[in-house]
């Protein structure tokens, strides 16, 4: 198989939010940079984000970025790295200030300035009463950010490779790395983007559980690269469920729909939420409903032929307030449900939202790695950012609207990193090692010729339903087990997938196949991770590790305060600190943590 | 001549990955129901509806929002189909 060369100064894999942002930095500072993307980039998931992007602006009450920092660090369980997170909050206003100079269309109050509103999990005076934090453009705030810096990026000539899907990492015996393969969905060719600089912006992996909100496209690719070329995966059994997504399709629906009134409910008909919050019933937190919800499953009161399901059901609620104050909800019950949710309760399951783990980098966007008897030591020319980085801010829980923050703050900073790098002369194109570039002709080779393999679709659906069986919302000690056998054996029919279509042009059925081959490293390191750690942190919840004082909320601070990192190699799991001091504050010490 | 063929569908599919999990639902659904008899002139709405942003063409799909133009409006019906 043959392949071609380009050569740029910096390579950049995702045009979501946290790529764009690495572009902009990268081109105005007159580097040649390319940006690669499976999708047109304003199709990117970031487009997804509603709710907002947090800042500690204090244009409506009063704010500071340390009380930020104090409800980031809580909502992480305290495995964040406090001084990465110290990092974010302090340059949030600014990012969010440029990104209203790139053109972003924020809401804004009526003295001109940028309206905010109060988001879950967001605090003032240190965790004492809500405050409003969240800036947004109307309810598509990230599509708003990706046409703003989108269109920034075409200002500044940044080249677009647009439905080009990056393959692995190109890394040399030294471990440095040199760019990307990457292949041309339009021709099928094969394309070795050779840089001094490679920043990953891949997105999130959703898609590895059976339910997730995530789109089709959240493959997790350059986390499995990353896998793939020997880097470990960090907090990879971290993620973060939403308690309603419709059962089987994984569509989100609102929290507003139990403050509304909505009821969750067994096979029984039973309101069993009473049983579980007898207070706050189904207005409980995301943590406990879901947990509720996995018990009433678990325990053979689920709902369905495979009693798979529990049920929301609105049909007491006057119609009228239905379609008023819920819009979008009856017709995504219609839609995704096949229910008219003003005559029938909608099915839903826990449904998996946000990747916190990934990629291990510093807050200067670095990805770092252990060397002797160093635990972070940057890998040479390499950089992520966003979903598929892991730097770490949101910890064991990431709070709603710090992920675009996170986007905005890391994608610059890796972009600012790669460009000091640049100019100090420190990076050069350094040749490019035949051996790494014949794994992904080998990759594509194998796959092209495969006999009597595997079907990809099934494979991938045995994957997504081991993953959410075995390693959901709520998890048990048997289960885990028993699913790191399952995923390895479907690991195993991974390697030997089959394509019957061989056609080069818009090949989806490859592309599909390529793409399950990242999904399954991280599906490996999620389970792996969530198996070895046997207490409770965050939205990490296991069954048997028990809520008394020494572990409150079965959280074991005394053999489970660090970071857990998986290697594809030997599926084996290494760990690193916390990194409990900020860059200039006191550290928020450590306590229970409670809402 | 198929191969041709092969090669849009594959495009206008690839089109149809969306930034946002509804509208991949919608598609998957559609061209699991109508690949193997999708004539060219479909081909040629399609695409036009596919230049729409996401949320513009969610809007369409669930209702929120109508198209004048008759040819779209159509397809948006056979989108809809459950
Ligand atoms: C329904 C929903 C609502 C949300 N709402 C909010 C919110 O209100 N506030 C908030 O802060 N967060 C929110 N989040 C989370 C947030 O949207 C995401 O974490 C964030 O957008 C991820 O951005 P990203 O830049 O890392 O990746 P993405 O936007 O996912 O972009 C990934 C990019 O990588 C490219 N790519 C991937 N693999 C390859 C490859 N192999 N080759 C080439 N290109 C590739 C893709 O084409 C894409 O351009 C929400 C998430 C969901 C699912």
């Amino acid at each position: 198989m043959n392949y071609s060369v380009r050569k740029f100064d910096a390579v950049i894999v995702g045009a979501g939010g946290a790529g764009l942002r690495a572009a902009i930095q990268l081109s105005e500072a007159g580097m040649k940079t390319a940006v690669l993307t499976k999708v047109f980039p304003t199709r990117s998931h970031t487009v997804a984000a509603q709710g907002g992007v947090a800042a500690s602006l204090g244009n409506s009450e009063e704010d500071h970025w340390h009380w930020h920092m104090y409800d980031t660090v809580k909502g992480s369980d305290w495995l964040g790295d406090q001084d990465a997170i110290e990092f974010m909050v302090r340059n949030a206003n600014e990012c969010v200030i440029e990104l209203e100079h790139y053109g972003m269309p924020f809401d804004r109050l009526d003295n001109g300035r940028i309206y905010q509103r109060p988001f879950g999990g967001h605090m003032s005076n240190f965790g004492e009463k809500p405050v409003r934090r969240s800036c947004a453009a109307a309810d598509r705030t990230g599509h708003a950010m990706l046409h703003a810096m989108y269109q920034r990026n075409v200002k500044v000539n940044t080249q677009f490779f647009v439905e080009w899907q990056a393959l692995d990492l190109v890394r040399d015996e030294a471990g440095e790395v040199l760019g990307v393969t990457a292949m041309d969905m339009e021709t099928g060719e094969i394309v070795v983007f050779h840089a001094k600089a490679t920043i990953f912006a891949t997105g999130g992996a959703g898609r590895i559980y059976y339910s997730s909100t995530n789109a089709f496209i959240n493959t997790g690719d350059g986390v499995g690269m990353a896998a793939r070329a020997g880097i470990p995966l960090e907090d990879m059994e971290f993620w973060q469920f939403h308690p309603t997504g419709v059962a089987g399709a994984g569509v989100l629906i609102t929290e507003g729909v139990r403050g509304e009134g909505g009821i969750l409910r067994n096979a029984q008909g039973e309101r069993f939420m009473e049983r579980y919050a007898p207070n706050a019933k189904d207005l409980a937190s995301r943590d406990v409903v879901s947990r509720a919800m996995v018990t009433e499953i678990n325990e053979g009161r689920g709902c369905g032929p495979n009693k798979d399901f529990v049920l929301l059901d609105v049909t007491h609620l006057a119609p009228e307030t239905i379609l008023k104050r819920l819009p979008g909800i009856h017709e995504i019950a219609i839609q995704f449900a096949g229910v008219d949710c003003l005559k029938e309760p909608i099915p839903v399951v826990p449904t998996c939202h946000y990747q916190m783990g990934g990629i291990p980098t510093n807050y200067l966007g670095q990805v770092v790695v252990p060397q002797g008897d160093q635990k972070s030591v940057p890998v040479p020319g390499f950089y992520a950012a966003g979903e598929c980085a892991c730097a770490s801010v949101h910890g064991a829980n990431r709070l709603g609207t710090n992920s675009l923050l996170d986007l905005l703050v890391f994608g610059k900073s890796a972009g600012e990193t790669a460009v000091k790098e640049l100019k100090t002369g420190g990076r050069s194109h350094k040749p490019l090692p035949a051996a790494a570039i014949d794994k992904t002709l080998a990759r594509v080779d194998r796959l092209n010729n495969q006999k009597d393999g595997a079907d990809v679709h099934e494979t991938r659906l045995a994957m997504q339903r081991t993953m959410q069986k075995h390693a959901g919302v709520f998890r048990f000690k048997d289960m885990l087990a028993e699913g790191v056998e399952k995923i390895l054996a479907i690991d195993a029919q991974v390697a030997q997938t089959q394509i019957k279509d061989k056609s080069k042009v818009f090949n989806t059925a490859r592309i599909e196949a390529l793409e399950l081959d990242n999904l399954i490293e991280v599906a490996k390191a999620t389970i792996v991770s969530a198996n070895a750690r046997t207490e409770s942190r965050g939205a990490h919840v296991r069954d048997d590790a028990l809520d008394v004082p020494e572990t409150p909320n079965g959280r074991d601070d005394k053999n489970w305060l660090k970071h857990s990192l998986w290697y594809r190699e030997g599926n084996r799991l290494d760990y690193k600190s916390v990194q409990l001091k900020p860059m200039t504050v006191d550290t928020i010490e450590l306590k229970k943590r409670a809402y | 001549m198929n191969t041709d063929r092969n090669a849009r569908i594959g495009k206008l599919k690839w089109h149809c990955r969306r930034a946002l999990l509804e509208l991949d639902l919608v598609f998957a659904r559609f061209w699991a129901r109508e690949e193997a008899d999708f004539d060219v002139q479909s081909e040629a709405v399609l695409t036009r509806l596919l230049e729409l942003e996401d949320h513009d063409l969610w809007d369409l799909v669930s209702n929120k929002a109508t198209t004048d133009d008759a040819e779209s409006a159509a397809m948006i019906k056979r989108l809809q189909c459950i």
